[in-house]
């Protein structure tokens, strides 16, 4: 069989192109590799190579023509032992060649214009019971969060903790104080100051099979590694069509702590929730920083879990128990009420607190929820809620454009838009860089006051 | 070869190569020649059924073609045990090829069909197997060099004497996170062999525009990384290189750069006219230098093979790339559910 050779498409959005030059002849003898015409794209002249070997036994496609469709018929190469003067025979002589020779892969134009079925939903299990009579042990979050590394470094070899200062030193915010005593310098890992590169690292052995779990020092700098957390660990299990994911987990703090102005001093949550790929979790007490932090590292997924530094030293009630995880996923509700719902999530929840208290005063019975989890988003909790309250009310201390509240609102507004009374009030840190200056800085972040005016003006007193 | 590591000691020498030289090209067995010739050829004939494809239509978006770098993987592979790891960028399907990954698999993938390697999710620049240990088929120029060392440091964490191969070409010998990587391999001794594989075009940039030092075998030395330089288009000096780096690797010594000094006969990418270098060069590389050929004159000067022998070694080969080409472009299309699998499990 003589082989066609075809109007090559050389770059991802050519459709046609000039033939402007045969640099082979008719019976010239051609091998796999020689340059054999130069095309015109719409980009640049590019050379076309015979991909087979035989003789050119005919030019369909004369030099000079344009507009030659991709995929048209533009010579014929007889192989060995066939006869170059009757391959050409009866080709080129029918015009529409082109469109018969069209490639597969049309079924996409017709799918692409009809509505793409949803994501299929999972199921979330709900918080495990706690027994009664369980101690409760007044923990902060940083002992919690340490606690947390400790139990599932004993429970499995393959976890390992590294980041700057995260042995010798102790943490720099003293999280892993102790690890490096227990676990040894080869489970507890101080890297150099590099984040690009131990993000990098970090991903490439959670890809080999082990647990990291990478400490930022905060994630301020974690910016510096945001493609790798990104392109390779929360990308690559669906690029691998499920065959390699990334058990990884990065933490640390996040957010504004104090005085450290703009380039210290910003939430992530709203940034991270938007990678399909990632968990992120951002806890607000001690018991769900444990909980989650366990159930983090126990992910096959990356997770980022976001931290704070003004909480770690806050103490909660931590459920004494021997193995206590919590479901990533699921939202807590802090306190039931009735008359509006204010949702928050990480520090975001001491404004809603402060505020709730308050606002009983005043006779308006609050109901507040903790997100816990940003990625993926319990808005059946929130919904739920809304349905009872008809108000809501988001707190958090990120940017406002496309906030985590933005999208709460966003998706409230689609599912239960006829349950609500009032329009959702979304409250975020102001539009404008971390100032250094004390009075400025109150300024910038949310406050409890905010949140009894939202409050009050969806509620109409 | 092997043990020229152990005869090498740390004869700190200011060439940055720390008391290594280059081994001599390894001296090849007759199967090692015939292995070497179908390897290489099977990458090129793949690569060139890839680039007819392309240009069918049937594979879209970018397409990085390894034509010309063949004896670089070949070489390399000659010198694993079972359980080293390979990774690399973009320009992958000569890596995945030479870890055995399946032709029909890989092919099946550039077309986008539910029979690729990632179920057709990944493309071109993505294609993993855990099974044999390739770890990818990265899109960033650069990322796959944190996570090559990532791949050593579950390596030395697990102490199973297996050795990463992290591949990079001469632009990724620039980025920042290159280095950061060297001075963790160098500073924990991972397992990792850095090779560089030097095509001299990053795109269409020459590695003279783009490099303050040219010379990458040095540019471990600000981390007591030692390097060679290594005739990247003989897969005998290859084998060496390989032989001699993975040695060094699994004896503890921790990282070593090769500078794989090779070519790549068509553009960056299909779209890429390479204006920016002359067809001379090109033509160049081609009759002098070419891997394949050089394997092919070796073996017919030996009498090793006859010139019949080895038309049915291509015709062999062909039949493969077809079977593979055939597959690829009829494999039907990813079912429209998967859009929503493997994105978390």
């Amino acid at each position: 069989m003589p082989i066609e050779i075809l109007m090559p498409a050389l770059s991802p959005t050519m459709e046609e192109g000039n033939l402007s030059k045969w640099l082979k002849n008719e019976g010239d003898k051609v091998v796999a590799g020689d340059v054999i015409a130069e095309i015109e794209t719409d980009k640049a002249t590019m050379e076309v190579e015979a991909v087979d070997e035989g003789t050119l036994a005919k030019i369909v496609v004369p030099a000079g023509t344009e507009g030659v469709k991709v995929n048209a018929v533009i010579a014929v190469l007889a192989v060995d032992g066939e006869d170059v003067d009757k391959a050409g025979e009866g080709i080129g002589e029918e015009p529409p060649k082109a469109e018969t020779a069209a490639p597969a892969p049309a079924a996409a134009k017709s799918e692409a214009s009809a509505p793409v079925a949803a994501a299929p939903r999972t199921e979330i299990a709900a918080d495990p019971d706690i027994p009664a009579g369980t101690e409760m042990v007044s923990t902060t979050v940083r002992e919690a969060l340490r606690d947390a590394m400790a139990e599932e470094m004993r429970r499995d070899g393959d976890v390992f903790v590294m980041g700057e200062e995260v042995a010798e030193y102790q943490g720099a915010y003293k999280i892993t104080q102790g690890l490096l005593q227990e676990f040894g310098p080869r489970r507890v890992v101080d890297t150099p100051i590099t984040e690009h590169g131990f993000a990098g690292v970090g991903v490439g052995a959670a890809m080999a099979g082990l647990k990291p779990i990478v400490e930022f020092m905060t994630f301020n700098f974690a910016m510096q590694a945001i493609d790798q957390i990104i392109n390779s660990a929360a990308k690559t299990l669906y690029m691998s069509g499920g065959q390699m994911g990334a058990p990884i987990v990065f933490r640390g703090p996040n957010g504004a702590a104090a005085r450290v102005a703009a380039q210290h001093s910003q939430c992530y949550a709203a940034w991270y929730s938007h990678i399909p790929g990632l968990k992120v979790v951002m806890p607000y007490t001690a018991a769900d920083a444990k909980g989650l932090l366990k159930a983090a590292i126990r992910d096959p997924n990356p997770v980022i879990f976001l931290e704070n530094e003004i909480l770690y030293g806050h103490s909660f009630d931590v459920p004494k128990l021997d193995d206590f995880v919590l479901p990533i996923g699921k939202a807590r509700i802090h306190k039931t009420g009735k008359d509006v719902t204010i949702v928050s999530f990480g520090i975001g929840m001491t404004y809603a607190i402060k505020a709730e208290a308050e606002l009983r005063g005043m006779g308006i019975d609050a109901e507040i929820i903790d997100l816990r989890t940003i990625r993926p988003l319990d808005l059946d909790t929130v919904i739920a809620s809304v349905k009872k309250t008809n108000r809501l009310i988001v707190v958090e201390e990120g940017y406002p454009q496309s906030s985590v509240g933005d999208h709460i609102a966003n998706q409230v507004s689609q599912r239960a838009f006829d349950f609500l009374d009032a329009p959702v009030i979304t409250i975020a840190g102001k539009d404008v860089p971390m100032p250094y200056a004390a009075n400025l800085e109150k300024l910038a972040l949310p406050n409890v006051g905010e949140v009894i005016e939202a409050v009050k003006a969806v509620t109409y007193r | 070869m092997a043990t020229a590591a152990r005869k090498a000691p740390a004869k700190s020498k200011s060439d940055g190569k720390m008391g290594l030289s280059a081994p001599k090209p390894a001296e090849f067995t007759k199967d090692e020649e015939l292995a070497a010739y179908r390897h290489m050829l099977l990458i090129r004939r793949f690569e060139e059924k890839a680039g007819q494809l392309y240009g069918m239509g049937f594979i879209g978006g970018f397409c990085h073609l390894y034509i010309g770098q063949e004896a670089v993987v070949t070489g390399m592979k000659m010198a694993l045990i079972q359980g080293d790891q390979m990774i690399t960028a973009y320009r992958d399907h000569g890596h995945m090829l030479a870890m055995e990954l399946s032709p029909r698999g890989v092919m099946a993938e550039l077309t986008g069909r539910r029979g690729g390697l990632s179920r057709g999710k990944g493309g071109s620049m993505h294609m993993f197997s855990k099974e044999k240990h390739f770890y990818g088929g990265h899109g960033i120029v650069g990322a796959q060099v944190s996570l090559g060392t990532g791949l050593a440091f579950a390596n030395r964490y697990r102490d199973n004497n297996n050795v990463s191969l992290t591949y990079f070409g001469d632009g990724a010998a620039n980025q920042g996170q290159v280095y950061e990587s060297f001075n963790m391999a160098s500073l924990w001794k991972l397992p990792v062999i850095y090779i560089i594989e030097n095509n001299r075009y990053a795109m269409g940039t020459s590695v003279s525009r783009s490099s303050a030092e040219t010379d990458f075998s040095h540019r471990g030395a600000s981390f007591k990384i030692p390097g060679l330089q290594v005739d990247g288009m003989d897969v005998r000096a290859v084998k060496a290189a390989g032989d001699l780096a993975t040695e060094w690797c699994r004896a503890g010594n921790g990282p070593l750069i090769l500078e794989m000094q090779t070519y790549r006969y068509r553009g960056h990418s299909m779209s890429d006219p390479a204006k920016y270098r002359s067809k001379e060069e090109v033509q160049k590389m081609r009759s002098e230098h070419d891997p394949i050929e050089q394997v092919k004159a070796r073996l017919i000067e030996k009498k090793w093979a006859t010139e019949d022998e080895l038309k049915t070694v291509d015709k062999e080969v062909r039949d493969i790339v077809a079977d593979a080409a055939e597959f690829a472009q009829n494999d039907a299309e990813p079912d429209p559910s998967e859009l929503w699998t493997d994105i978390v499990l």
